[in-house]
């Protein structure tokens, strides 16, 4: 089984990476990009019967980091 | 007073944090990352360097090396620890500092001396210089952000937790901190290099007085 990981920073936490990409869009000439967030995809195959709640942990003890980040699991 | 300095792929700073510690006094050994025993040590230096690429966070795979297993128990114990840039990132991962080191605010990799203000005298590793100072130290990373929750920043201020400040915020650090204590203010993470300011044939000797002073308190615990 495949499953993704959406990590990205958490509301309300500056994120310089994405401000730098909604400068060079506005100077590339796209208006109206209101912000922009980054993050990272991280792709993984389980074994079958992998349970949400063994990613959940996943996520918690390594994929992310819970002070700044938050993450959504996606099973394929 | 006997020390630890771990080692993991992709460290730099490793024997310069050795070099300031024995020039201090101190009797050091280096610890492999796959070792899961650090000996019977005063203090563990985390130094400064690159550990494992800094893939997919600074200092997030180093946190899961059985050393920092080690590490942990140490701290637990009552142990001494020194992390210095992505040794602090690591003490953050490992949940032993709170908070977390992001990306600086100008996203630039920035290697330079910068002045910084010693917050609080109180603690084995500042208690060689007087609060209120200021020091220049060298300062070389990408993530140095210091981020922490409102709550937080007030606990660290209310208990007077913060060591060192930076008299000019480059990297965009919440309150302008450079580096903090753990609760039982045993354990310090910064970001600036204090090994790196311990000879006048290198620079700055500023950093001499943290290593002098943890040895002093430790040769006398």
């Amino acid at each position: 089984m495949l499953a993704k990981v959406y990590v990205t920073l958490k509301n309300g936490v500056l994120d310089p990476q994405g401000e730098a990409i909604r400068h060079a869009l506005g100077s590339l000439g796209f208006d109206g990009v209101n912000g922009v967030r980054q993050g990272k995809v991280i792709e993984l195959d389980l074994a079958d019967g992998t349970t949400e709640a063994q990613i959940n942990d996943m996520c918690e003890r390594l994929l992310a980091n819970t002070v700044i980040e938050s993450y959504r699991i996606e099973i394929a | 007073m006997k020390a630890a300095v771990l080692v993991f792929p992709g460290s730099n700073c490793d024997r310069d944090m050795a070099e300031a510690l024995r020039a201090a006094g101190a009797d050091v050994r280096m610890v492999w990352h796959k070792d899961a025993d650090i000996g019977d040590v005063d203090l563990v230096a985390v130094p400064g360097g690159f550990s494992f690429g800094d893939y997919l966070r600074c200092g997030a795979i180093a946190a899961q090396s059985p050393v920092c297993a080690a590490l942990r128990a140490h701290v637990e114990r009552g142990g001494y620890a020194l992390g210095v840039c992505n040794g602090f990132q690591v003490l953050t991962e490992t949940g032993l500092l709170p908070g977390a080191l992001m990306r600086n605010g100008g996203l630039t990799f920035v290697c330079k001396s910068t002045p910084l203000r010693v917050a609080t005298a109180d603690s084995a590793f500042t208690e060689g210089y007087a609060a209120g100072d200021t020091i220049a130290l060298p300062v070389a990373h990408h993530d140095g952000n210091y981020f922490a929750d409102a709550d937080t920043l007030a606990m660290l201020a209310d208990q007077d937790r913060i060591a060192f400040t930076y008299a000019d915020n480059f990297n965009g650090s919440r309150n302008d901190i450079a580096g903090i204590l753990s609760e039982n203010r045993r354990v310090l993470g910064m970001m600036p290099h204090p090994e790196r300011a311990v000879d006048a044939a290198t620079g700055s000797t500023q950093g001499m007085a943290l290593f002098r002073g943890l040895v002093r308190q430790l040769a006398d615990a």
